[in-house]
């Protein structure tokens, strides 16, 4: 901030007053490139108003111009672009953003400028775009949507633009509890935090603007001093948390709020987070969120100077700014003769009050009248004068058909047509809605309330927002007549007026839009939202959704009661990415689970597959290597002498007790509990549905001991597979299950020189006689204590190290080290499917898909036949299950030696229902292989099994089909005597 | 976001720390049994407006399983029991009970 000598104050500031602003401080900051002051305390719209800019922004679908509307969180037109390069943002209220020192910020929607925006042009043109425009043009012919509308819609489509660069500020999260919060530091909020901090509890009151007091500092006199009392009081009690600059956004299930709290918007030399969301367990919520004030449908209601008549004396009062110099008023109430004392006593001209209500002669009518005033009642506005700037309007009757009966010279319109209960927290979780037909507007249904988890009422609403506007028993004001209905102005406006009605400012949702979709049928409420994008914008209808549904009710000729509401949902206002995300972004986005030899996988340069959560080597590249080329010569070297695979990832989970065996064979399709101690079987899991979800080697380490071996990605979930049929299902059975995959470390040493390797760091009998195929030993190699699995999943000679996790690096490097004579290559993920996809082994995830039973890839060999019972048996025994027609596993061969692409499905004769062609297979693995020089792929075909040696059609994108021959899916070995070494 | 108190540790605690598992109180069948009482077991769920029996795991807390009666419309918790009783404890029924008079289980 600097402090000039003289701040000039914009030709639109006023001389004294501003209750808000510190006239100390002047503060520069940039709008389209113009070079604008305001002060400390002004919000956009305020320095902007100060500035006399009233043009600030063009509507969405036809470009009209657009002014600042309104002075809070309803504001619907001015939405600025803020910031630059990482920080800026589009679509922000101008309303509700601080200004800044600096700020550079932006109109939207406007090309090349804002002052001469093609769009507007062709305003005309738009005129054909009604209500329910978009649903019709997709039902038109394809080819006038491909070549006349899409263009048009995408060029003139969308708010704002998007930041490509990265956000380069801090957000966070934080947890908070109170057993109660209040919403809303107005004065009713305020008194019922102290009312409930009476009673004891923690209090928390969240206020989303900087000020404490909502509207009674500006509406009632003595208001200030009642707030700051109420305060006073607040602040000495040690039970109540204020909060200010926060924006409950959402109240969801059980009391959980959801609130954002600014710490330095937009102030990136703060060092501070920018916000905060907190996420709050609140054992009650007093809603205290006021009310919003509406606009009235009057034509040409959207001209630059047509404002809420709140907002206007908003600006007099908070922030020293005169929207106008001569205001014209139009009600359908007594409050916003408040505007016009307002204007008066800040010296401003007040061209008239029209009332649309026959009679006005309340307190606050008869006070303006006094000043001078002419009040004239009974009158509408027929029609404004002025484009970017009001320059008058024509008066008419109000119960006639808009014939011009004056007109008034003027530079601001303060209207008012009611206010409407802000009962969004009270709608976001269940709680229902009454229409107040005398008081015009919706306010909670006091005797269906949303309750909490003792099915208790949990929300309470208070002062305006449950329809007690004046809130006179806290603010000392009379009690006011409640406002007139005047839904449309005048109220036998013509159709042509009616054109220039707006109900919706952001969506350019106009009377006549919302009456077009009354007569096409859309009587429901919730379909002529969505069908005029009424209340759709991102202010989601704050200012428009009563009028609107007034309206459709008055085109339905029912009552608004009859009409109904549409629902509320969180958020009430945008929430930033930023804050959703928090600190869980980049490195910290998800835990990174790394094995004990990750490090040396680290400083080998390998390139990472991330599975789960784990990142695990795809393969070591040396040199100038790519990873093919890496690839390849990591299989090679298993098939031809000896290779290192970090196996650590596989699940390792300990199933013992006296039931554990007949456990397992539930579990397992394969029969577990004869597996003899020593030994080791390949076993294969199904849910109930029958479909395969996982395979892993099953260890029987002791007679009431297996070790089960998962997938990588599935140590968890069959954990939890295991515990939910222990737990809910043989619950009885004494059996206890442990996921001790983090406890070991596992290295697979394969390939024909796997045993002279291990013998050359010794200490164990690893020949074949001592430890057969499929056998496990205990014992000390090199001096570090192993378990030695002889188990392969490459067809190799293979064995499997175990160790504790805290030895895994020094018995990795062990092997490397006694390894070295040997030639011995670490490799990774993709040689190790390779190599598997050579032998024919299925892969979960490649092979299976969540519909694939272990019968369709031939595993009948690994379904027991004598047990009773497992699960999944009952789903295989389905017709569908049991069909012959069913896909089944085969290798395939591609005829001229391309590839086939991962996923391609075979085509058959003719076509289906929609005119596709049919299908009678897909390709599930497929792969380069070294080791046999060609392409190879595995794949599900329909009969596969019964048809080798024919030949598919593999349709690709942009090439011609691939042909391949059906084959034994086993490519390599096919007598598999290598891995008996 | 639902509060849930966990039967075995006791511990209240937000939706995010429990899984939810389904209906409650099926009753498997397996080799032998008729394609519609298969059907019925693996398909058919009663998914009533009000209360509902469901399984849940306090997966990121004990790892137990619990089972709660829950009201589908107000989202209010009878209480919660232990996933190997066959009925819901007498304690969570009256609970119910209070708030539908007429309820029985569909177990
Ligand atoms: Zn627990």
């Amino acid at each position: 901030m600097s402090r000039p000598s003289a701040p000039p104050p914009g030709p639109f500031r006023l001389a004294s007053g501003g209750r808000l602003i510190d006239r100390a401080y002047s503060t520069g900051f940039r709008f389209n490139r113009r070079h604008l002051r305001g002060f400390k305390g002004d919000t956009l719209a305020s320095a902007l108003l100060g500035s006399g800019v009233a043009l600030v922004g063009r509507s969405f679908k036809y470009h009209r111009p657009r002014g600042i509307l309104a002075s809070g969180v309803e504001e619907p037109n001015a939405l600025l672009g803020l910031g630059q390069g990482g920080r800026f943002e589009p679509n922000q209220r101008a309303t509700t953003t601080a200004l800044m020192p600096g700020m550079v910020t932006e109109s939207q929607n406007a090309w090349p400028s804002l002052d001469s925006d093609v769009g507007a042009i062709n305003a005309p043109l738009w005129r054909f775009f009604p209500a329910g425009f978009y649903y019709k043009t997709f039902i038109h012919p394809r080819a006038a949507w491909l070549n006349v509308f899409e263009p048009v819609i995408r060029r003139a489509a969308g708010l704002g633009r998007a930041p490509k660069q990265a956000d380069p500020d801090r957000y966070e999260q934080a947890y908070g509890f109170a057993e109660t919060v209040v919403v809303g530091g107005g004065i009713a909020g305020l008194s019922a935090a102290r009312d409930a901090a009476r009673e004891g509890g923690r209090v928390l009151v969240l206020e989303q603007t900087p000020h404490w007091g909502g509207r009674t500092p500006v509406d009632h006199a003595g208001g200030e001093a009642r707030v700051g009392a109420l305060l006073d009081e607040l602040r000495g009690m040690e039970n109540v948390t204020l909060r200010r600059n926060t924006q409950a956004t959402g109240l969801y299930d059980h009391g959980y709020l959801l609130a954002r709290e600014s710490l330095a918007d937009h102030d990136p030399k703060a060092d501070l987070p920018r916000q905060r969301l907190w996420r709050i367990r609140a054992g009650r919520v007093i809603v205290a969120t006021g009310a919003h004030e509406r606009p009235i449908a009057f034509a040409g209601n959207d001209v630059p100077g047509v404002m809420l008549a709140s907002a206007v004396r908003d600006y007099i009062v908070n922030w020293a700014v005169a929207p106008g110099r001569r205001i014209a008023v139009v009600t359908s109430n007594d409050d916003a003769y408040r505007t016009a004392l307002a204007a008066l006593d800040a010296g401003l001209e007040v061209a008239a009050v029209i009332d649309a209500r026959p009679v006005a002669d309340g307190r606050l009518p008869q006070a303006v009248r006094a000043r001078g005033v002419e009040v004239l009642t009974g009158t509408g506005i027929a029609g404004v004068r002025g484009g970017k700037l009001i320059s008058g309007v024509d008066l008419c009757a109000q119960d006639g058909a808009g014939k011009v009966t004056g007109r008034l010279d003027c530079d601001c319109v303060a209207m008012s047509g009611g206010w409407s209960p802000v009962v969004h927290l009270w709608s976001h979780c269940g709680g229902r809605l009454l229409w107040d037909e005398p008081g015009g507007f919706f306010r909670p249904e006091p005797s269906r309330p949303p309750t909490g988890p003792d099915g208790a009422p949990n929300v309470a609403v208070v002062g305006a927002a449950d329809g007690d506007l004046a809130v006179a028993a806290l603010t000392g004001a009379e009690v006011e007549a409640p406002s007139a209905q005047v839904w449309l102005m005048p109220a036998q406006a013509t159709r042509k007026a009616r054109f220039k009605m707006w109900l919706d400012y952001q969506n350019d949702v106009k009377v006549s839009d919302v009456v077009v979709a009354a007569q096409e049928g859309f009587v429901s409420v919730e379909h002529a939202k969505r069908y005029t994008t009424l209340g759709m914008a991102t202010d989601q209808g704050k200012t428009s959704n009563v009028n609107g549904l007034a309206v459709l009710s008055e085109a339905l000729a029912q009552p608004v009661a009859a009409t109904g509401t549409t629902t509320f949902r969180p958020p009430y206002t945008p929430l930033t990415f930023g804050a959703i995300a928090a600190e869980a972004k980049g490195a910290i986005f998800q835990p990174l689970r790394r094995t004990p030899m990750h490090a040396w996988h680290e400083a080998r340069g390998a390139a990472w597959e991330p599975v789960g959560l784990w990142r695990r080597p795809y393969t070591y590249p040396q040199g100038g290597e790519t990873h093919t080329d890496a690839i390849n010569r990591e299989i090679l070297a298993v098939r031809g002498g000896v290779g290192m695979l970090d196996a650590s990832t596989l699940g390792k989970i300990l199933v013992t007790g006296p039931d554990a065996g007949r456990f397992l064979d539930m579990v397992y399709t394969g029969m577990m509990s004869s597996l003899p101690v020593g030994k080791c079987r390949y076993g294969l899991m199904c849910n109930d549905n029958g479909f395969l979800i996982d395979d892993g080697v099953v260890v029987r380490l002791a007679e009431d001991q297996w070790l089960c071996h998962t997938t990588t990605g599935g140590a968890e979930r069959i954990h939890g597979h295991m515990e939910d049929w222990l737990q809910c299902e043989w619950f009885d059975w004494k059996v206890y299950t442990a996921n001790l995959t983090e406890q070991y470390a596992q290295i697979a040493v394969v390939g024909p020189k796997a045993r002279d390797l291990l013998e050359a760091l010794g200490g164990m009998d690893v020949s074949a006689e001592a430890l057969p195929f499929m056998t496990f030993a205990d014992g000390e190699l090199g001096g570090h204590p192993v378990r030695l699995y002889r188990i392969s999943f490459s067809g190799e000679l293979s064995f499997e190290l175990a160790t504790p996790a805290g030895r895994g690096l020094a018995l990795w490097e062990a092997l490397m080290a006694a390894g070295k004579p040997f030639g011995v290559t670490p490799y990774g993920t993709e040689a190790m499917h390779v190599l598997r996809a050579e032998k024919g082994f299925i892969m979960i995830g490649d092979e299976t898909d969540g519909t694939v039973i272990p019968q369709d890839l031939n595993l009948h060999w690994a379904i027991s036949k004598k047990k009773a019972d497992f699960i999944g048996k009952r789903a295989q025994e389905r017709s569908f299950m049991a069909s012959p027609d069913r896909w089944r596993l085969v290798g395939l061969e591609s005829l001229d030696g391309r590839m086939l692409p991962d996923g391609v499905y075979a085509v058959a004769e003719g076509v289906n229902a929609n005119g596709q062609r049919n299908v009678q297979g897909r390709v599930t693995s497929t792969y380069a292989s070294p080791t046999l020089g060609r392409p190879i792929a595995m794949g599900l075909v329909a009969h596969g099994p019964e048809r080798m040696g024919e030949i598919l059609e593999f349709p690709v994108k942009g090439a011609d089909s691939v042909r391949a021959r059906i084959v034994d899916p086993v490519f390599y070995d096919k007598e598999g005597t290598r891995a008996n070494g | 976001m639902l509060l849930l108190t966990c039967p075995h540790c006791g511990i209240a605690a937000e939706e995010t720390e429990f899984n939810p598992g389904g209906e409650a109180h099926l009753k498997r069948h397996g080799p032998g049994a008729s394609d519609e009482d298969f059907e019925g077991y693996l398909f058919l769920r009663h998914n009533v407006k009000g209360p509902v029996l469901e399984r849940w795991r306090h997966s990121y807390g004990c790892g137990k399983w619990f089972l709660a009666a829950r009201d589908s419309v107000t989202l209010q918790v009878y209480g919660t029991y232990p996933a190997s009783l066959a009925h819901p404890s007498d304690e969570v029924g009256d609970s119910v009970r209070a708030a539908h008079p007429n309820w029985r289980t569909q177990i």
